[in-house]
């Protein structure tokens, strides 16, 4: 977060709304999320005009035109790229990506890797709705494996990957995964995803009513959310499912396993604890229809900051041997004199 | 061993004066062949010669020792007038095993000098090399040229008796020996090699002694072994006075882009993938922390242009290096900041080409790619540097165009200049053209895309100031406002716009230079590192009184607004390139004229006696 040096303004929601018409589809889970960061940017404290939004190309990505911050709508999978070139930059910025299971992990698969794996200081926001909606719904590569869709009639080939478990696989220190039909999880969650030391990853699970409606229908419905959703609270355990049956998970070496709560001893259950490297990657493996969906903060751990590692080394460089001189350059090492 | 650069006994063998001296040191890729080579340089430039240098290696890091294609070169020209190329046949060729005479021997004169490390012409590496005997033996090639078989390997290994160094430690030395020896031959100092090595090896004394050992050896016997009978020597060059260092192009695009970083007081974002040739710019900057210049080795490079769209976006100025298969990879990028109207610089360090092609092989091929390498209509300014030296100016240009037009600019630099050196008169930064950048703040009257009358260019607002907060992005903006627009004739208009911001560039560019006459038979117009062989060419057809004049383009877009009148002087244009035809085929388009090219594409300079004649035939033709 920026230093401030005097009292900061008292944002509303309503500053963070720009005058552009939102041009998503009516019933789009975009809307929701918009609502929910909109509402949230006045926690972080900033000054708006230090608030980046940058994005790639998809539905998700026009996220930008809406929010009167400053935004940079950009090209198909670059976002992480271009967002670390203004973190260098800038290192005073605040900035958010905004990216898609498609701009995100298929042609941007390579740049999200590394923002991750570098640690630059950005909250990376990826909705998730499993399909390609602004090409008009195609496969990609969150949707299960048999999709049939546009470009694959007799369904896909691919087996799906999890964003959380790239994320992870990657080297994210802060993963998370929320649901747009809850508006005041997804501002908590992308609030400390926010104020995370480091790359702060978001999947949020969102719908794509017109090509791929319900695709989360699990975590909507009020009778099947109850099984399949399993809300992560540090400190607390692992439990899902009816109030008088609770369900529980246990790990068995690194394998997890579904357990009726009243059958196993309190001490045998899975607790989360965010700062847990290991168990995350088993919980960002946890998929429909065998577990109940994670939803939460997966992990949040410290490591070096990227563009805080580089920006140390040019201080101390120039503390060592004072800013740079380039007539000093031009004359240092082997020089002769004619004339 | 005498220990004076030049004993009495030089002064007993004759010595003659060589107005130029053309000198290749060729052997295995493990022989130390660039470090001798660079070395000679040094000491040429320091006897006040002109030069010029074209170290040719392999692609691979380490080739199987002694085979043909793991041969790696050096070679010089040197001379008391200007000097322009790295000459085109050998004066002198130093051979240190048999595969480096094998791919070698072709380009020495007739009657050239011809030194051979005899210790390494044995059945292993003639097998190697293709020889089904040992060429040495061969009479004919005694009578072709002055051979000089020495066995540098068992001299060395004599010079560097007792001291604490293994075999092979000791036999690494040799490329010293070579170096020593034809420093006396031609008469160059060895005392710049002597501080080199000292520095070089300054953490292990043993080494330092040892080299210093083999190059004096190497020296002597040249002074007092029988085989040689005279030595040459070359008068300084007459070169403007001042102070002189060697440069190579790619440290010079590197120094323009801090010279420019110290000249705005803006942050520099440097951002590149490593390639050959270009990876030298990304070593070099990221030597350079104190000058505001942050370097990043992006992951791929497509991030890199990614990486410095984004620096540029908040308030930075972006530049990056590659070559012809990463400009490829980037060019959507480019599009965003062309529509996304930010400055940015990308050098194009050209090479052989298509796909992977030659990497260490040059070629200036990409200039078509320069120009339209991108989907629909993407202006962009294109500069080329002439020289190495020319690069540092260049760079630093193109980084002053950019922000002041608020555009992408390529600079097409190629692997002959990368790595080729030349003595260069040391400029005072003081003097470069100033770079004035101001930032929007003031909130009254903005919208991202309202134009300077001048130039076209957009306001440049630094995120984080209050007030302007607006988002822009790829797709098509409405004028003025910025605002995504799919409005017909506001795309034409755009359209319009933003290549009318490009052509208001010619208003940069200063009167063209012609070298000749300002109307005549023949013009040759060229473009890049050509300018050496161009220039040697036509200087060499002028004093035989002909009536041609030459003319080389930094700016080929927009180009110059002075050269179609100019192309008109002249009956017939001549385009020498490496590549099959790119800026000839622009001269015809632009100005109607009938130009045709001279075109060799094959990874090395043009040959200067090759152009000479084709000038000579086209001045033949009748039309």
């Amino acid at each position: 977060m920026s230093d401030v040096t005097e009292a900061p303004k008292k944002y509303t929601k309503k500053d963070f709304e720009s005058d552009q018409d939102v041009r998503w589809c009516p019933g789009c889970g975009d809307y929701a999320v918009l609502s929910a960061v909109q509402k949230m940017m006045p926690d972080l404290g900033i000054p708006r005009e230090n608030i980046v939004f940058i994005s790639g190309i998809g539905c998700s990505s026009r996220f930008p035109y809406y929010m009167n911050t400053y935004g940079f709508h950009t090209i198909h999978g670059r976002a992480p790229a271009i967002a670390t070139g203004l973190r260098l930059a800038r290192p005073d910025l605040t900035v958010f990506v905004v990216t898609g299971d498609g701009d995100g992990l298929s042609i941007g698969g390579n740049h999200l890797l590394h923002v991750l794996r570098r640690n630059v200081k950005v909250t990376i926001l990826l909705f998730n709705n499993r399909i390609y909606g602004l090409t008009k719904g195609q496969y990609s590569p969150t949707s299960e494996l048999g999709k049939v869709t546009k470009s694959s009639p007799t369904g896909s080939a691919d087996r799906p990957v999890s964003p959380c478990a790239f994320a992870l696989g990657a080297g994210a220190t802060f993963v998370a995964r929320t649901v747009d039909r809850n508006v005041a999880h997804m501002e908590e969650t992308v609030r400390r995803a926010a104020q995370h030391h480091g790359a702060g990853f978001v999947e949020i699970l969102q719908n794509c009513n017109v090509y791929n409606d319900l695709a989360w229908n699990v975590l909507y419905d009020r009778e099947s959310k109850s099984m399949h959703e399993l809300r992560l609270e540090q400190g607390k355990p692992l439990l899902f499912g009816p109030v008088d049956d609770r369900r529980g998970l246990v790990l068995e070496g690194a394998t997890p396993r579904v357990v009726r709560a009243k059958e196993v001893p309190e001490s045998a259950l899975w607790v989360h604890d965010e700062a847990d490297q290991w168990k995350a990657h088993v919980l960002a493996q946890l998929s429909n229809p065998d577990f109940p969906i994670p939803v939460g903060i997966l992990m949040d751990v410290e490591a070096p900051v990227y563009e805080e590692v580089l920006m140390e080394q040019e201080r101390r460089a120039i503390a060592e041997r004072g800013p740079g001189d380039v007539a000093e350059l031009l004359v240092s090492g082997d020089t002769w004199r004619i004339g | 061993m005498s220990d004076a650069v030049a004993s009495p006994a030089t002064a007993a063998k004759p010595r003659r004066q060589l107005d130029r001296a053309v000198v290749r040191f060729a052997g295995d890729s493990g022989d130390g062949m660039q470090v001798t080579g660079e070395q000679f340089a040094t000491e040429a430039a320091w006897a006040g010669a002109d030069l010029v240098t074209l170290p040719n290696f392999p692609a691979e890091i380490r080739a199987p020792a002694g085979t043909l294609f793991g041969v790696s070169s050096y070679q010089l020209q040197f001379g008391s007038r200007r000097v322009y190329t790295p000459g085109d046949r050998l004066d002198c060729l130093v051979g240190m095993n048999p595969a480096a005479l094998k791919v070698h021997q072709r380009d020495l004169k007739d009657g050239g000098l011809l030194i051979v490390n005899t210790a390494a012409f044995e059945k292993k590496n003639l097998d190697r090399a293709g020889y089904t005997t040992n060429p040495l033996d061969d009479p004919a090639l005694e009578d072709r040229y002055r051979l000089h078989k020495v066995d540098i390997t068992r001299l060395t290994m004599d010079a560097l008796e007792g001291l604490p160094l293994n075999v092979k430690e000791k036999e690494r030395c040799k490329n010293f020996f070579s170096l020593g020896l034809v420093s006396w031959i031609y008469t160059r100092p060895i005392e710049p090699t002597v501080k080199w090595i000292a520095k070089r090896f300054a953490k292990n004394p043993a080494f330092v002694e040892a080299n210093t050992r083999a190059l004096k050896a190497g020296y002597h016997y040249g002074e007092t072994a029988e085989i040689f009978t005279e030595c040459y020597g070359i008068e300084p060059a007459e070169m403007p006075p001042g102070f002189y260092r060697s440069i190579t192009g790619n440290r010079a695009l590197a120094w323009g882009i801090l010279a420019a970083a110290e000249r705005t007081k803006l942050t520099v974002v440097y951002g590149a993938y490593p390639i050959t040739p270009a990876s030298d710019i990304l070593h070099e900057i990221s030597l350079h922390k104190r000058f505001g210049v942050r370097a990043i080795q992006a992951e791929d490079e497509i991030a890199a242009v990614g990486t410095i769209i984004g620096a540029a976006f908040g308030g930075a100025i972006g530049v990056c290096a590659s070559s012809g298969p990463g400009i490829a990879l980037k060019a959507e990028g480019v599009n965003l900041a062309v529509m996304a109207e930010l400055p940015i610089v990308i050098f194009d360090v050209q090479r052989a080409g298509p796909s992977t092609g030659l990497p260490t092989k040059t070629e200036q091929a990409d200039l078509l790619m320069a120009l339209h390498g991108r989907n629909s209509e993407s202006p962009v300014v294109v500069l080329a540097p002439m020289t190495p030296g020319d690069c540092f100016f260049v760079a630093y240009e193109a980084i002053r165009i950019a922000v002041k037009y608020m555009v992408p600019v390529i600079v097409l630099s190629d692997g002959y200049l990368a790595s080729s050196a030349e003595p260069w008169l040391i400029p005072d930064p003081k003097t470069l053209p100033d770079i004035p950048v101001s930032f929007r703040t003031s909130p009254e009257g903005f919208a991202p895309y309202v134009r300077d009358e001048a130039t076209l260019a957009r306001p440049w607002v630094r995120p984080g100031t209050a007030g302007l907060e607006h988002r822009i992005g790829g797709l098509e903006k409405e004028n003025i406002t910025g605002n995504v627009s799919y409005d017909a004739d506001n795309h034409d208009l755009m359209v319009r716009l933003r290549a009318e911001k490009v052509r208001r560039v010619a208003q940069e560019i200063p009167p063209t230079t012609v070298n000749g006459p300002a109307a005549g038979d023949l013009l040759v117009v060229g473009w890049g590192s050509t300018y050496g062989t161009i220039t040697a060419a036509v200087e060499e057809v002028q004093q035989s009184g002909k009536a041609v004049a030459s003319v080389h383009l930094r700016h080929l877009n927009p180009l110059p607004p002075d050269l179609g009148q100019i192309l008109r002087q002249y009956e017939r244009i001549l385009v020498p390139e490496i590549n099959s035809g790119q800026l000839v085929r622009i001269l015809r388009a632009e100005y109607l004229v009938d130009a045709v090219g001279f075109n060799r594409v094959r990874g090395l300079p043009l040959s200067t006696e090759e152009l000479r004649e084709a000038i000579e035939q086209l001045l033949k033709e009748k039309r």
